[in-house]
């Protein structure tokens, strides 16, 4: 189990659809619930006609919550009606994007809200299997997914036949064993399919050609726990939560540098200023903000003067950064951004794949580089090669991995050069260890 | 010899997919879970249940940082030193670790008690620092809670 | 857009490369349309023929209209497509991936073993990224010797997959693998450290770098310091075009980096490494004369006088018909032509014959007789087949070729293959239906298949596809190769031709010869029966036809077949024997003491094997790497083989026989083996082949037509069932094939 209650502290300026049950006691039973509507709005898509379920989850302007922003509904409908090969569901949950854990409570304590949206998805595409991909660490969701699991075939809301509309849906958990990559959805398909965790060329796109060759919708946690409240409230409902093409709420992970770290229900659109300031109570010990990552660690990082962005995923790309899986990570004025995009490069060498050379090789360059660097023997070269090593990576991996790796290094090294460069001057780094007398 | 439970337990993930080797994974971390590590025989044993050649399921073990060949520790300490968790002490709380334990990253104690991790994000990011001992989780580390923890385990 | 519009779809796409106008069909790769129109799009793991990969990232282009530069291994063309594959962010790119090859790779170029005929090497010199600005350390790891023959560095790997595509995709052995990941990423075996695998080398061959480099090849040589000659492997009868890297009058190597040939880039064990037996250190290099029971060493003008005048002498006591001559199944076609014109022209017999390995007459009668004398099918047909029917033997061990061309067929063609075989043979993974009949069941199986026999209750083993939907099947079929081994002979073959030409379409066949010219020996008349091109003795016009080309007249006798020759030999009705490039004693296992009571033997092989151990007189010769000539795969298609070295000490089989014939008073006007194929070219029906063809290294079918006897008696085809590592005697002296382990298992095994 986890103490995960210490965080999930809560603000007035929550707007609360998918955590509405979340603090409940035993909010993840059937029971609780079926008492605050569970299930209602899958009985309610089974009484409509697949399309219609399908036109309903596009016009309320959801977009994809794993990273990416896709609008889900319009990725549904490119699923084919007929299909030779069975369709599949698969609900990525394999959150390991760093500065992201949302995912996490939504499973630990509303899994059958998840388990309604996948099977209401399965409905709208005329599917009658879905995969849960549980990332391996995250076990006891797992074990808490099955038991969910077992009390909705025993009340018939999966199964056969489900509430007798002839519709029958299956879903099974699946673990993964460590591989960020694994989220990424192509590779997530190999891996379910027992292989490598190596992405797949595209097209043709997992909506055509998925799962065991069949049309395949695969979709984030946060995503299909939105469905049921879309289903249940309707579009029109659901989208005026948001802003403009962003419809409804979004999880954001408060981490780093603030006072009240925590996963938090925001309407789309809502300033990220106000998130640092009020929702998270700004800054321990009254310190200046350096910078933030606004969508986990793959998104260019903003500097205090960007920071008065409505949080939505059109508006932070006009200002070059992406709102991506919702991890908010503030950074304090005594943060080492080379140690920050030492660290951040750490990780994507230690999670490429290795298939393709820009990434494999690249990554693992600007990992030993900026070691170099910030370990005290750079050279005045070395900021350059970094960027330009960067570059030659973006755009031009097999899957965004490659981007993933490359962005933050690309703003962080041009945001911050000076840092860069004074490191080299110092043989050394002038924050040394202070980012770890915090907290 | 795999256990009953375990056998039961393959046949019955192994019957969620509609291709076998669909279940490689799974079954590897479960039987890693009781046997202790990815032993030679629960390469073969997977390799027969799913119908695939054995290189197929190294091929996998190569892959996923959370699957390993040799035996570890009872209790594998995986502290978190990702972004989030950089920013409020995880390094420290890694070293703390380190010098408590005696062994460093990757390496286990000489009881065979305890190892030692550095691990990318654990998606705790909320409640950085963390670390995972086992499948459980550790957050809001500070070097007293991690004092009291090894104490405790020591015990045991 | 507008093609859309267009009801039928398009027959042709087209699109605009670097200015240039490209029209291509529908479904074209961009990579290879680029290629078609002379453009060169630099690539790694792109690789015709097997799966793309999208890993190496060399072959990215601009495509306008799309956000990023795009991969053209990947990209499938469309109408208007317009691609720029030169401009400075592409050109920026491939540097790009080169210098992040180079990170991790040794700088080692002059002391690597593929240094001179590196892709890698090549690529940087042609677009760049020599200079690095990589100032970390790279990883190292220690060379893996995963076999004898194969060993792996993997800093060298550049990661393109295509040895595993290539054990996966074209041999089906499945030996490799990946282990680990990122960075560390590496190619594994299949058996912890260890490769167990066919050995064939392909891996070798494709690998585009250093990382794998050959057991018997590496670090002895240097490209440049090779000379190299096109020739044909000697082992099986599939005739596969290979290279020999020769120096200083030793060959070093043997591959087919060039794919010329009807085997493109394929080799097997036995052609890639088994060409050792001609340096092996047991060959003969001097004539041996048998003195007081002792074979003591001579020179060659005694050793051909002493055979000549043992020869006389038995003659004019005992009569020609007291000798007899067995031929090789190695020679070359213009050696086996001559010896059968000596045997029966200068010795004056019809007493000769080969081991039959397949009845190749009964095939050549019946194609004749249905007035359907063209349709052997080439192996580059199979290759290309829609429908194939294999009856018996095991091509995996004893045709490798021809099983890779079946696999490409299924692999690429979607071809059905339908099996019928006593044995659980590897094809059978391809096969689309098995019909297993029990041992020996073949041609009763075949005769049921055909109707000319009713089913027999237990003629299929429980659980196979029964005969009846094996016809069924074939019916719905057309264009279908017949391919069958030594279980179909005699009439049940004229039965089986008869019947396939009356399936649908063009029904081709082949039958299945052991040895690189079996199907050569049986071509140039190397039997009792019918002089060369299978013209019967018993035929008049045919006989006198060769009476005019070589001056005299021919016994019409036939004489016996190679049991009546060892009949003989014990009874002692054969009183002096010729052996050339075979070993009955241990093809037949013959009794040694019965061959030794013969008066005169005389032996002409390149090693002192069971027979030449007690020839009288004992001839070397020279192998297939050091004289040129001519010799027939089992499909039927000549091919030239070249010299590539000399061997002081030996002569050819054909100087050899001239040599003889001179002495026996028959000064024959061939000068060289060109002058002997020229008189088979005219003279050898189904064999007007066009030189220039053969001389530029192409394969030429043949047609053969003819009306031999009928086959003498059943027993004399059979096949020796060669492993992947064996043929025959050869290999018993190939170092190479004897030191891999799987060489040491059963030979039916399955890697
Ligand atoms: C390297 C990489 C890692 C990813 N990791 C995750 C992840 O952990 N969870 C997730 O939901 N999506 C992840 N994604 C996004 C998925 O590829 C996919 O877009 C998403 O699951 C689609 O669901 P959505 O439309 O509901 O967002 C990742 C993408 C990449 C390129
Ligand atoms: S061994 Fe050669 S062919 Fe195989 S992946 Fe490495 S570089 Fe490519
Ligand atoms: S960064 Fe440590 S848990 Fe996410």
């Amino acid at each position: 189990m986890s103490d995960y209650e210490n965080y999930l502290k809560g603000s007035p300026l929550e707007v609360k659809v998918i955590t509405r049950r979340i603090g409940i006691p035993n909010s993840a039973s059937i029971g609780v619930f079926l008492q605050n509507d569970g299930y209602k709005a899958l009985t309610k898509a089974l009484s409509m006609k697949p399309d219609e379920v399908i036109n309903e989850v596009k016009n309320s302007g959801l977009r994809g919550r794993g990273g990416a922003g896709f609008n889900t509904g319009m990725k549904w409908s490119f699923v084919p009606k007929q299909s030779a090969k069975p369709k599949y569901v698969v609900c990525n949950a394999d959150e390991s994007e760093p500065g992201t854990c949302k995912d996490r409570p939504l499973i630990e304590f509303d899994p059958h809200q998840l388990i309604e949206g996948i099977a209401i998805a399965g409905y709208a595409i005329q599917s009658n299997q879905g995969y849960i991909y549980v990332r391996g660490e995250y076990r006891y969701l797992l074990d808490i997914l099955d038991r969910a699991l077992e009390e909705a075939y025993a009340r018939g809301y999966l199964g056969k036949n489900i509430l007798s509309s002839g519709f029958n849906y299956d879903i099974a958990t699946h673990t993964g064993a460590g591989a960020y990559e694994c989220g990424e959805e192509t590779a997530l398909l190999n891996s379910l399919e027992g292989l490598r965790g190596y992405p797949r060329v595209k097209p043709p796109f997992p909506a055509v050609v998925g799962l065991y060759g069949g049309p395949t919708v695969v979709n984030n946690v946060e995503t299909l726990s939105n469905v049921p409240s879309i289903l249940l409230n309707g579009a029109e409902w659901y989208s005026k939560l948001g802003s403009p093409k962003n419809g409804g709420t979004r999880l954001f992970c408060l981490s780093g540098h603030i006072n009240r770290p925590g996963v938090y229900e925001l309407p789309m659109g809502f300033p990220l200023r106000r998130i640092i300031e009020e929702v998270g109570g700004g800054i321990p010990g009254g310190k200046k903000l350096k910078c933030v990552i606004p969508g986990g660690s793959s998104c260019p990082v903003l500097l205090p003067e960007e920071i008065d962005t409505p949080m939505d995923f059109d508006s932070l790309a006009k200002i070059g950064s992406m709102l991506g899986s919702g991890g908010v990570v503030i950074m304090d004025e005594d943060t080492c951004m080379v140690k920050a995009a030492l660290r951040i490069s750490k990780f994507y060498a230690h999670e490429s794949c290795g298939w393709c050379i820009p990434c494999r090789e690249g990554t693992s360059w600007l990992k030993t580089l900026l070691t170099r660097l910030h370990g005290g023997a750079g050279v005045p070269e070395d900021p350059d090669t970094a960027l330009d090593v960067a570059f030659n990576i973006l755009g031009k991996t097999l899957c965004p991995l490659g981007d993933a790796a490359a962005l933050p290094v690309i703003s962080i090294l041009k945001k911050f050069r000076h840092e860069f460069e004074e490191h080299v001057k110092l043989g050394g780094c002038p924050y040394e260890r202070k980012e770890a007398t915090v907290s | 010899m795999l256990s009953e439970s375990l056998r039961a337990k393959f046949d019955q993930v192994i019957a969620r997919y509609p291709l076998k080797r669909s279940a490689i994974v799974p079954l590897l971390m479960f039987g890693q879970d009781e046997i202790g590590y990815v032993s030679e025989e629960l390469i073969q044993e997977i390799a027969r249940a799913v119908e695939v050649r054995p290189i197929e399921v190294i091929e996998d073990i190569g892959y996923y940082s959370m699957l390993h060949r040799q035996p570890i520790g009872k209790y594998n300490f995986q502290v978190c030193t990702n972004i989030s968790c950089l920013l409020r002490g995880g390094e420290a709380m890694l070293e703390h670790c380190s010098k408590k334990l005696g062994i460093g990253h990757k390496q286990t104690t000489a009881d065979g008690k305890f190892s030692l991790e550095e691990v990318e994000c654990l998606g705790a990011c909320c409640g950085a620092p963390a670390m995972q001992v086992n499948y459980d989780f550790f957050e809001n580390l500070t070097l007293e809670k991690i004092d009291a923890l090894i104490e405790k385990l020591r015990k045991v | 857009m507008p093609d859309q519009v267009a009801s039928a779809p398009p027959t042709t796409v087209n699109l605009t490369i670097d200015g240039k106008s490209v029209s291509v069909p529908p479904g074209t790769l961009l990579i290879e349309a680029a290629k078609q129109s002379a453009i060169d799009i630099p690539s790694f793991c792109y690789y015709p023929g097997l799966a793309l990969q999208g890993a190496c990232r060399m072959c990215v282009v601009l495509i306008e209209k799309m956000p990023k530069l795009q991969t053209a291994c990947t990209t499938v063309v469309t109408n208007g497509m317009v691609v720029h594959t030169a401009n400075e962010e592409v050109k920026n790119a491939r540097k790009a991936m080169l210098e992040f090859l180079l990170t991790n790779h040794p700088l080692d170029c002059p002391v690597c073993d593929k240094g001179g005929e590196c892709e890698l090497q090549d690529m940087v010199f042609t677009y760049g990224a020599a200079e690095t600005r990589f100032l970390e350390t790279k990883h190292h790891e220690e060379e893996k010797k995963f076999s004898n023959l194969v060993y792996y560095d993997r800093p060298r790997c550049i990661l393109c997959y295509r040895c595993i595509r290539v054990c996966d995709e074209g041999m089906d052995v499945n030996a490799f693998g990946i282990g680990f990941r990122g960075g560390h990423s590496e190619i594994i075996p299949n058996q912890g450290e260890k490769l167990e695998c066919e050995e064939c080398g392909m891996c070798i061959d494709i690998c585009p770098v250093g990382a794998l480099t050959s057991g018997t090849y590496r670090y002895k040589t240097r490209p440049w310091e090779l000379t190299y000659t096109g020739t044909i492997c000697n082992h099986c009868g599939d005739g596969c075009k290979t290279t020999l890297s020769i120096r200083n009058n030793e060959i070093i190597r043997a591959n087919n980096r060039d794919h010329s040939g009807i085997n493109g880039e394929f080799l097997c064990a036995k052609g890639r490494f088994g060409w050792d037996f001609v340096n092996n250190e047991n060959r003969v290099t001097a004539p041996r004369i048998r003195r007081d029971g002792k074979q003591e060493e001579s020179t060659w003008e005694e050793a051909l006088g002493t055979t000549v005048a043992r020869l006389n002498d038995v003659i004019t006591r005992h009569g020609a018909n007291s000798v007899a001559v067995i031929g090789s199944n190695h020679t070359t076609n213009e050696e086996n032509y001559l010896l059968s014109r000596f045997a029966r022209t200068v010795l004056g017999t019809n007493n000769i014959d080969h081991h039959r390995t397949a009845d190749f007459s009964s095939l050549v009668t019946a194609l004749t007789q249905s007035h359907a004398v063209d349709r052997h099918a080439t192996m580059q047909d199979l290759g290309e087949a829609s429908s194939i029917l294999l009856i018996g033997n095991n091509p995996t061990p004893q045709h490798p070729l021809l099983a890779y061309q079946i696999r490409q067929a299924v692999r690429q063609h979607r071809a059905r293959l339908y099996i019928v075989n006593s044995a659980d043979i590897k094809l059978r993974r391809q096969a689309s239906l098995y019909v297993q009949v029990n041992p020996a069941g073949e041609g009763q199986a075949l005769r049921a298949l055909m109707g000319t026999q009713s089913p027999g209750p237990d003629m299929v083993v429980a659980g196979s596809a029964s005969v009846g939907t094996l016809a069924d099947e074939l019916k719905a079929e057309s264009d279908t190769i017949i391919i069958f081994g030594e279980e179909v002979r005699g009439e049940t073959i004229g039965d089986l031709v008869r019947w396939g030409l009356a399936l649908p379409g063009l029904t081709r066949f082949i039958a299945l010869g052991d040895y690189a010219n079996s199907r050569g020996a049986a071509d140039m008349g190397l039997l009792p029966g019918n002089l060369p091109g299978y013209a019967a003795l018993s035929d008049a016009d045919a006989r006198r036809h060769f009476e005019t080309v070589w001056g005299t007249k021919l016994a019409t006798q036939p004489g016996h077949d190679l049991r009546g020759i060892l009949g003989g030999i014990q009874n002692g009705e054969i009183k002096a024997l010729m052996v050339f490039g075979s070993n009955p004693v241990k093809t037949f296992n013959f009794d040694r003491s019965a061959l030794r009571s013969v008066e005169f033997l005389v032996v002409a092989d390149l090693f002192s094997t069971e027979t030449a151990e007690v020839a009288d007189v004992f001839l070397p010769a020279t192998s297939f790497a050091e004289k040129p000539g001519t010799v027939t795969n089992t499909c039927g298609q000549v091919q030239a083989v070249k010299r590539t070295m000399r061997k002081p000490g030996t002569r050819s089989d054909l100087e050899i026989i001239l040599a003889l014939a001179r002495q026996f008073g028959h000064p024959w006007p061939y000068q060289s083996p060109d002058d002997v194929l020229r008189e088979i070219i005219t003279n050898v029906r189904g064999y007007s082949i066009a030189l220039p063809t053969l001389l530029l290294g192409g394969a030429v079918a043949t047609s053969p037509e003819g009306n031999p006897p009928r086959l003498e008696r059943e027993d004399l085809i059979f096949s020796s069932h060669d492993s992947l590592f064996t043929s025959g005697t050869l290999s018993r002296y190939s170092h190479a094939l004897n030191s891999v382990e799987e060489s040491k298992r059963p030979h039916d095994h399955i890697f």
